[in-house]
């Protein structure tokens, strides 16, 4: 029997990104678990995190594939492909940068040190709050289908993008305290490790930034 | 013409074979709509399509059963040659018939219209040439499936930008849906009725003038727009206050109005393709009964009733599974889409049954959908999947035609 007629909804992708973006959100957040082992110098729970961080950045990778492939060029949707697929991008280079993060740490056994704990785990959940944030707006995707990109719906999503935009400047006042932190104890430090903590601290910087992105990109594709 | 009583019997049973066809695989893709937008279930589904296929074909479908029965094939010019005409006609319903059949097996997605056109026009070139078939009908067939498409396109398109505006633009959509939906259901009843009755009611002896038509019509609009209301007020809305459940609330108002143009749809896809199995049947009981050829006649009704009674029987013993299939499948229409779609789709069909000429019912609703899409309406279409709707037809003509001629000669060295 002919069903051709039900093939011509082409498979959305909304569902697929949502899923993404939440695959994306848990593995920001098995960060501050990391951050704490790290500072308890308990290795095996450092290598559970980070276990745990590769594998939930491997099934976003893994649904990230699928999306592509599930976007043929004579898909006709609501947005511009290339704008899609950037906003895909985005979202997934905040878990690679959780990737990185947890890479970095497990690799030099690195002991977070004791006086940088609170302020890392306060700019950690700032990061996280931007990644919830930008998740929010991708979840707003179906709404938006439905009113047509328009009205109320669309100013809600502008809303939520504006609140992403204003965590991510209160993540940067924190980065700038953090560094003066680690900068009265560096002296106390090993050289090398203190190179390290710098690195990792633009790196919990950046999730913000990419979140923030993140939003830029799903702003992008609202303004078609 | 001593054969007459096998001739009408031959060409009943082919076209209730036909009629038979249409409601077991067309009427699936008219009634898709509502079922995947979850505005009908399957079972009220196949109650409305029966109900309002028949009204359709019995009520609006002659004018276009006299273009398939004499506006393709110069019949007037075949004096002498009635048992050709009668044989060709055999042959054009068997041909439809039989590639149906093939296409529905296959899952090629073929249109019933296109099917029994290129099956005329096949049997008319090889029966008794080039020049015995009105081109100028033909051509303007050929045209009405491109330009029906594109009409319900922007219609569908125009509706749904107007529900944005009018309804999900604003910041209580739900009071907006409960306002300005009954208006849609009146331009609906309103709208159906009025062609029905300014074109198609001729054929069943009433004739009105236009005035009376615009009155009737807006009688019979505000009786469903009162009927929708009452409708709509007995809606269990659901009364949390969170975001999420507005949109909910306002697609169930909007299937109240789905409702209604699925009706509509149901009565316009019979108005308009019950002609295909019934149009040639009409040319051999009319040329078999009286002996010679008479292009003027009506349709007898009873024609009409037998090709409405056909389609409800093949849309209960088939059409209720394939509904069942398409629509399940169809996810991403929600009722203040679907109903865009449907309203395009019958309005189109409804006009053209009107003015008498055979459309694609399934290739305007698939224009009504694009509409929809373009309009950022939907999250996806696959054009691929629309790019072979489209070039269906192009296959189905010469199909249609080729095997009209088989079965022509078949037919002639038979009972010739």
């Amino acid at each position: 029997m002919k069903n051709y007629f039900a093939r011509i909804f082409g498979s959305s992708p909304v569902a697929p990104l949502q899923r993404h973006m939440e695959e994306v959100v848990e593995c920001v957040d098995v960060l501050p678990e990391l951050f704490r082992a790290s500072t308890a110098g308990e290795l095996q729970r450092m290598r559970d995190a980070h276990r745990q961080i590769v594998s939930r950045e491997h099934r976003a990778d893994r649904i990230k594939k699928e999306i592509r492939s599930q976007l043929p060029p004579d898909l006709f949707m609501p947005w511009d492909r290339r704008d899609f697929l950037e906003l895909l991008r985005a979202q997934d280079r905040i878990a690679n940068k959780s990737k990185d993060i947890a890479g970095l740490m497990i690799g030099r056994q690195m002991q977070w040190p004791e006086a940088l704990v609170e302020p890392t785990l306060r700019m950690l959940d700032q990061g996280m709050e931007a990644t919830r944030q930008a998740m929010l707006a991708v979840r707003e995707l179906e709404d938006l289908v439905e009113t047509g990109f328009r009205g109320a719906e669309l100013e809600l999503v502008e809303s939520l993008l504006n609140k992403l935009d204003d965590i991510e400047a209160e993540t940067d006042r924190s980065q700038i305290e953090l560094r003066s932190e680690l900068f009265q104890i560096e002296r106390e430090l090993y050289a090398v490790d203190v190179m390290f903590l710098y690195q990792i601290i633009e790196a919990i910087g950046s999730l913000a930034d990419r979140a923030q992105q993140t939003g830029a990109r799903f702003q992008i594709l609202l303004a078609r | 013409m001593e054969y007459a009583t096998i001739y009408i019997i031959l060409a009943a049973s082919l076209g209730l074979f036909m009629a038979w066809g249409i409601g077991a695989n067309d009427v699936a893709n008219a009634m898709a709509t509502s079922v995947g937008s979850r505005a009908l279930t399957i079972r009220q589904a196949v109650v409305v399509a029966a109900i309002f296929e028949f009204a359709g074909a019995v009520l609006a479908g002659g004018a276009v059963a006299s273009t398939v029965r004499g506006g393709i094939i110069k019949t007037s010019e075949l004096a002498g040659a009635e048992q050709t005409l009668i044989f060709g006609m055999l042959a054009a319903l068997a041909a439809a018939g039989v590639w149906l059949l093939i296409a529905s097996w296959r899952g090629w997605p073929v249109s019933t219209t296109h099917s029994i056109i290129g099956a005329l026009v096949g049997f008319g070139i090889a029966g008794l040439g080039w020049g015995a078939i009105y081109w100028p009908t033909v051509g303007q067939v050929a045209a009405s499936w491109v330009t029906s498409p594109l009409i319900a396109g922007l219609v569908s398109f125009l509706l749904f930008r107007s529900v944005q505006l009018l309804v999900l633009d604003r910041a209580t959509p739900l009071e907006a849906a409960k306002r300005w939906v009954p208006y849609y259901i009146f331009l609906t009843g309103f709208f159906v009725s009025l062609i029905t009755l300014l074109r198609g009611l001729q054929y069943i002896g009433l004739e009105l003038s236009f005035w009376e038509g615009c009155a009737l019509s807006i009688v019979f609009g505000l009786a469903m727009t009162l009927l929708g209301k009452v409708m709509i007020n007995r809606l269990k809305l659901d009364t949390r206050s969170h975001r999420r459940y507005q949109y909910h609330n306002v697609e169930r108002v909007f299937a109240v109005l789905m409702i209604v143009t699925a009706c509509a749809m149901a009565f316009a896809h019979g108005s308009n393709d019950v002609a295909n199995a019934i149009g040639p049947v009409a040319a051999v009981v009319a040329t078999a009964t009286s002996g010679d050829i008479q292009a003027e006649a009506p349709v007898p009704l009873w024609l009409l009733v037998m090709g409405a009674f056909g389609i409800v029987v093949g849309l209960l013993m088939l059409g209720k599974h394939v509904i069942a299939t398409v629509g399940r499948n169809i996810t991403q229409l929600t009722p203040s889409r679907g109903f865009a779609c449907n309203l395009a789709t019958a309005g189109t069909v409804v006009t053209a049954s009107g003015a008498g000429m055979p459309i694609s019912t399934t290739h305007t609703l698939v224009g009504a959908v694009l509409g929809v899409g373009l309009a950022r309406g939907l999250a996806a279409i696959d054009l691929r999947v629309v790019g072979t709707v489209f070039m269906s037809w192009l296959v189905t003509l010469p199909a249609g035609a080729i095997l009209a001629i088989l079965f022509f000669y078949l037919f002639s060295w038979t009972l010739g």
